[in-house]
């Protein structure tokens, strides 16, 4: 118990570590771009400027600024957007979040859902025709950028067809085109791996010895087979759960999606420097976090993953 | 609304015995008058002291109502003012203001006029666009916390329906500054009520236009329903407005094919041709000019010969036929149409003409030798500067091609991302840069003005004494006529050292329904849907 506790508090000084790093970088970085949230086409008069600056503390020296957000840093006050008038970045943040997090979570249930059976069925079904028509599905997927998916899905069901609402958010219709299109790279990418590490997993010695030993197909394949090939899919699904969650500029553009995701582009074209360095430490924390949760899952997965050592 | 309904069916009725067996008949409004208008970006603020842009004001104009309001022609005519008198001297105005109302059943003063734009101009408000105000009195002093009583500033409320307004120098156009958003008038009680986010509140958005929000979904869409409460409540006809804040030019242009939004205004470049074949999209003027800026502090842009070869060696009717496709208009001028001159019902640009021949490549051959490169020999590379963007990539292009074929330059394009670019066109880091000049207000001082020496927006770097002059004799002068040739002289003057080289006038492309109705669209690209309706469909 006290290993396990150890092992918690390391994490946790590094996950510490990593996002301080984070911030600082970014803060860094930010201010030595060109240009400021403030350099307009039409050029603002002096005077006026200086008003500005004085209202957001842009005229005070850099380390003070650098100071005074990592102070606001730990209280989780992310500061004002410059872009949106009164408007801040915990509110940006606390609106468009659940909105990319629901539609997240609608992608990457439809991905395990589709690719995990695909890929095992393919791996079973080597170089037969259930293997081919799913890894041509899967190749398609992972090799048409989202944005082309995202185009054509909207052309072929809002467009032509009129199944479907062409953009915006709201309804369950509204859902459909957006999921399928975010879905389609994790959905590819777990058939192809479940499939390879299958194909692997079962020419290994256990799985000979299982089926030596007399157990039935189904057994070897569910008890032993899956449960093994399933481990690269656990460590992807991490930092994709967090990615995924936090939106895509992409997709969320195409189907104007008031998510998270556009801001992670925006916000830089803005110079939006509260909201740049708010929305990474955000996703740098879910990131830390869905890797976290992912070392903790490998030691229910697999048993020779073990953060404690054993007593002789 | 009754009384419209009424006229438009005594008129179709009219129509349908005049022209029986005809094709079309007098439109009627349609049973649900809901309009649904792509905005295309979540507005920054609906604060109309402290926004810039356009999308801003197309929301500020269609839910506040100023002294004065544009009319389809871009003219200043009477809103909350009834009337105005104008002193001799030109600066000092007396608004006599109407009955009208807020949203929440105050009602609107001279007070709510005096307490706003101060409010803009108070230095700790921080508004951008506080230097829109800098033509009252004491203004930009206040602004700048040269002086601290706001009570110096020269806008007064003698009383509840008088506003006083005194002005530094006569301004022609002090009429079109009214109706624009900086302008407003703000309900005291809310905005101090709802502090700094007063406008995100319903309860605290007070407001006495046309339409009254009452829903705003960030980044996803605007709802606004008809005021009752407006003066001129009667002239509106929809009953609902909606804007969406669809960014991707062509998911806008999928939902207006399939019905989800009536009028939008951002149509992807490729499809135009199409578009414009069937008679989708049209093209409204928009006071602009797209331009080439030279950097004339270096060689070899430091000539003016050099300069002008590079002007007359560009072809602009084929950029404009075979590039952008949007209805441009070449310019071989800085000034664009749609202006008046003096005389009232002329246009600027027309009786000042153009100044030089489109794509004359023998006078640019001949200028360019005379300034001592001969066929381009002894040029230095040339590089020309854009803000990413794929039109501004193809034109670039079409450019380089020219340079090279007409003058034998070597030019290459660079492009860089729009903050870095404005840094550093505003540095003097370029030879020439791309860029684009939008009119503020309706009056060719806004883009002679531009132009000046040490001008902010003046980033070429040219200094002329006499055109300073000029343009301060056409700031102060209360002679139109005077005033007028002050600015006509000035462009010569301009055209003449060409620091910038105009290569078209913008259009406005514009996707609307058929049964869309009566939307006033400015030449400033705002759009004001007071007297819209939808026609029967």
């Amino acid at each position: 118990m006290i290993f396990l506790l150890q092992y918690f508090a390391k994490r946790l000084v590094s996950i510490i570590l990593v996002l301080w790093v984070v911030a600082s970088a970014t803060f860094l970085l930010m201010h030595a771009i060109p240009g400021g949230p403030f350099t307009t086409e039409k050029v603002l008069p002096e005077a006026v400027l200086k008003n500005i600056e004085v209202r957001y503390k842009l005229n005070d020296p850099l380390w003070q600024q650098y100071v005074d957000y990592m102070g606001n840093l730990l209280r989780w006050d992310l500061g004002p957007s410059f872009k949106y008038e009164g408007e801040t970045v915990n509110n940006i943040i606390n609106r468009s979040f659940p909105i990319s997090a629901q539609l997240g979570l609608y992608a990457i249930l439809l991905a395990l859902l589709v690719g995990i059976p695909a890929g095992i069925i393919s791996a079973l079904k080597q170089n037969e025709w259930p293997d081919n028509l799913a890894m041509f599905g899967a190749t398609i997927g992972f090799s048409v950028p989202s944005f082309i998916m995202a185009s054509l899905l909207m052309f072929v069901f809002a467009l032509k067809l009129r199944w479907l609402p062409a953009a915006m958010w709201g309804t369950p219709q509204q859902a459909v085109l957006p999921t399928l299109a975010l879905a389609s790279l994790p959905m590819a990418f777990f058939a192809r791996l479940v499939r390879s590490s299958m194909l692997e997993v079962m020419n290994q010695d256990y799985i000979r010895t299982a089926k030596a030993k007399g157990l039935s197909g189904n057994t070897v394949i569910w008890r032993h087979a899956v449960k093994n090939a399933i481990m690269p899919v656990v460590t992807y699904l991490g930092p994709l759960t967090a990615s995924i969650m936090t939106g895509s500029f992409v997709v969320e553009r195409i189907f104007a999606i008031p998510g998270l995701g556009q801001h992670f582009v925006t916000s830089i074209y803005n110079r939006d420097y509260t909201a740049i360095l708010g929305i990474t430490v955000f996703y740098s924390i879910l990131l830390v976090l869905f890797n976290f949760i992912v070392d903790i899952a490998y030691a229910f997965i697999d048993p020779r993953i073990k953060y404690v050592e054993e007593k002789e | 609304m009754r009384r419209s309904l009424l006229l438009a069916m005594v008129l179709s009725a009219a129509l349908a015995l005049g022209s029986a067996g005809m094709a079309f008949a007098a439109e009627k409004p349609a049973k649900n008058q809901t309009l649904t208008f792509n905005l295309s970006v979540e507005p920054q603020t609906i604060d109309p002291n402290k926004s810039t842009g356009v999308p801003e004001a197309i929301v500020e104009l269609n839910i506040f109502d100023g002294l004065t309001r544009l009319d389809k022609t871009d003219r200043p005519v009477p809103a909350i003012a009834r009337s105005w008198k104008i002193s001799k001297d030109g600066k000092e105005y007396t608004f006599h203001l109407r009955d009208a109302k807020w949203s929440n059943g105050d009602p609107v003063t001279a007070y709510d006029f005096e307490y706003s734009w101060k409010r803009a101009l108070n230095p700790a408000t921080a508004a951008e666009y506080a230097y829109y105000l800098y033509y009252l009195k004491n203004g930009e002093e206040y602004n700048t916390g040269k002086i601290k009583d706001a009570n110096e500033v020269g806008v007064k409320a003698i009383d509840a329906k008088t506003l006083k307004v005194t002005l530094t120098a006569p301004t022609a156009y002090f009429l079109s500054l009214t109706a624009f958003p900086t302008y407003m008038p703000l309900n005291k009680k809310a905005v101090e009520a709802g502090g700094d986010t007063w406008y995100t509140k319903m309860d605290t958005l007070v407001t006495n236009g046309p339409f009254k929000i009452v829903r705003w979904s960030h980044q996803d869409k605007l709802e606004m329903v008809k005021n009752p409460n407006y003066w001129d409540a009667r002239k509106v006809k929809l009953d609902k407005l909606v804007y969406t804040m669809v960014e991707a030019e062509s998911t806008e242009l999928t939902m207006f094919e399939t019905g989800q939004i009536d009028l939008g205004h951002f149509p992807p470049r490729p499809e135009l041709p199409r578009l414009r074949e069937q008679k989708i999209v049209k093209f409204t003027p928009y006071l602009g000019t797209y331009f080439y800026e030279f950097n004339t502090s270096k060689a070899p842009f430091d000539n003016p010969k050099v300069r002008k070869a590079f002007a007359m060696a560009i072809n602009r009717r084929q950029i404009v036929e075979k590039v952008t496709k949007a209805g441009e208009v070449p310019a071989m001028a800085w000034v664009p149409y749609g202006m008046p001159d003096a005389k009232a019902g002329t246009d600027f640009r027309k009786s000042g003409g153009e100044f030089f021949k489109d794509n004359d490549v023998a006078t640019a051959k001949k200028l360019l030798a005379e300034a001592g490169y001969p066929d381009g020999k002894g040029l230095p590379p040339i590089e020309i500067l854009y803000n990413t963007l794929e039109m501004h990539k193809a034109i670039a292009e079409a450019i380089q091609e020219m340079w090279k074929k007409n003058l034998g330059a070597n030019v290459t394009i660079t492009n860089q991302e729009w903050k870095v670019y404005l840094q550093n066109r505003t540095d003097g880091n370029f030879q020439v840069a791309r860029a684009g000049w939008i009119g503020d207000y309706v009056h060719p001082m806004t883009f002679i003005d531009m132009m000046i020496s040490n001008g902010g927006n003046n980033r070429s770097r040219w200094a002329d004494k006499k055109y300073d002059d000029l343009v301060e004799v056409a700031k102060t002068t209360t002679n139109a006529a005077k005033q007028y040739k002050a600015m006509h002289d000035a462009e010569k003057i301009l055209m003449d050292a060409m620091p910038i080289l105009p290569i078209y006038f913008y259009t406005q492309p514009v996707l609307q329904k058929s049964y869309v109705k009566d939307v006033a669209i400015s030449m400033l690209g705002f759009f004001d849907f007071s007297s819209a309706w939808i026609a029967q469909h």
